[in-house]
């Protein structure tokens, strides 16, 4: 099988996070629940994962990082444990459903939303959401990268919007995070959500938020933390506020292996190569008759995501072809962005997506743009 | 059980307060390590880090430099 669905979840993880996983579910105790050494060795673990996710992330404290399912479990404790009826909050129409959601359910609840639009390549005019701010705003709440067409978001830019009315800035690094740099304190990002199974190439299950020191975020559960047993309430420091219940140590033990395996070979080695899988796949279906690609190629940077239809075929029916006569697998429909698709005109069709990781071969891309082309002469 | 000595023990708001803490010791070969807080501490869980009395100096100062937070520093026989 050709995988070219890494934007959904990165399939091929390094063999250390394998190791990593299957050594702690034989050693691992329950974090911070005792002093035995199979728990200090959860605790010690967890604790180290912080910091190389703090590092990762230009983070001031590992204490800032809190661990939770994934992206969507993060954005949800970010939005609703910070916004309160009455605020105004500004997102865009690139975001996933997992910042829409949320920010539709806190409209429910009187907080007030301004989607600004993008145009028709799925392009943000930055300065639409300076436009939007007014004297209720207390948040921006956009996505560094667009999973369907994957156009790259600048979030300093955004972030220096946000700073200058003095607004909480909250991102969701889904597509981004392992990929692209981040610096939170550059980028002026108050809370930074992250999943551990894209970029990042830990297992599900795990992400987090770095919310920025400071920053009070209401929790979103309570319940066992190990410590202060006797209060009644959740404990307020970081990062037990937002952690109840026994963390997935047995994940977050394969995530820190997958950021052993991200520091070694870097980020930006990582970066350059699913760009050059990416680019080399573009040029070779862009210009096939029949096939319309999706976003915006005038830039360098952008996520490692190629999007397209071939004529006016299902994009399920396109990505069922991929599969069953190449062995290929992309995702079709509507990737969980419903105004994304409205903004590109392919609510009905849905769009083909191809992403890419550095463990796929230009031998794969070639494959693939040799299917495109075989279906897009089928469609002649 | 071992008969108790006077110890310094050092309680925190959280796990990884604690773990923040062994981390630092270990690396500057502060000896000392984790054990439960003891009950004449607080009631209830949590991770404490004991200590020699004489090394309290050392400790205080470290925890000063590194920004690690501790929530009481207590002296109990432990």
């Amino acid at each position: 099988m050709i995988y070219l669905d890494n934007a959904a979840t990165t399939m091929h993880k390094p063999q250390c996070v394998i190791d990593a996983v299957t050594g702690a579910m034989g050693s691992m105790g329950n974090a911070g629940r005792g002093a035995n050494e199979a728990s200090l060795s959860a605790s010690r673990i967890i604790y180290d994962t912080r910091e190389r996710l703090c590092r990762l992330f230009g983070g001031s404290s590992p204490k800032q990082v809190a661990f939770t399912c994934n992206s969507t479990e993060s954005l949800n404790i970010a939005i609703r444990g910070l916004l309160l009826p009455g605020d105004h909050v500004i997102t865009t129409m690139l975001e996933h459903n997992s910042v829409l959601r949320p920010l539709y359910d806190m409209e429910k609840q009187g907080v007030a939303l301004t989607i600004v639009k993008s145009d028709k390549k799925g392009l943000l005019d930055i300065s639409k959401i300076e436009d939007a701010v007014c004297n209720r705003t207390r948040m921006i709440v956009c996505t560094n990268g667009s999973n369907l067409t994957g156009n790259y978001v600048d979030v300093e830019a955004v972030g220096r919007v946000a700073k200058a009315h003095g607004l909480l800035f909250v991102v969701d690094a889904s597509q981004t995070a392992g990929v692209f740099p981040i610096d939170v304190e550059q980028m002026n990002i108050d809370v930074l959500c992250f999943t551990g199974h894209k970029g990042l190439l830990g297992p599900q299950g795990t992400g987090g938020l770095y919310v920025r020191e400071g920053v009070s975020v209401r929790p979103f559960k309570c319940g066992g933390t190990g410590v202060q047993t006797y209060n009644r309430s959740q404990p307020k420091e970081m990062p037990t506020c937002l952690e109840a219940g026994t963390l997935n140590g047995h994940g977050i033990a394969g995530l820190h292996a997958a950021l052993g395996y991200l520091e070694e070979t870097g980020i930006d080695h990582i970066r350059a190569r699913e760009q050059e899988l990416m680019w080399k796949f573009y040029e070779g279906v862009k210009d096939i008759p029949g096939v319309t690609v999706y976003g915006d190629f005038s830039v360098k940077e952008r996520c490692p995501i190629v999007t397209l239809n071939i004529g006016d075929y299902d994009s399920g029916e396109v990505s069922d072809a991929l599969l069953t006569d190449y062995g290929i697998s992309t995702r079709p429909g509507g990737h969980c962005a419903p105004l994304m698709h409205e903004a590109l005109g392919t609510v009905d069709q849905g769009a083909v997506r191809f992403s890419f990781c550095h463990y796929n071969t230009d031998e794969e891309v070639q494959t693939a743009i040799r299917a495109v082309r075989e279906l897009a002469q089928e469609d002649e | 059980m071992k008969k108790k000595e006077l110890k310094l023990v050092v309680t925190f708001h959280t796990t990884a307060d604690a773990m923040a803490m062994e981390k630092a010791c270990k690396e500057q070969a502060i000896p000392g390590r984790i054990i439960p807080v003891p009950r004449a501490i607080s009631a209830g869980c949590g991770l404490s880090w004991c200590a020699e009395l004489s090394d309290r100096e050392q400790i205080v100062a470290m925890m000063k430099k590194t920004g690690i937070e501790e929530e009481e520093i207590h002296e109990c026989m432990v």
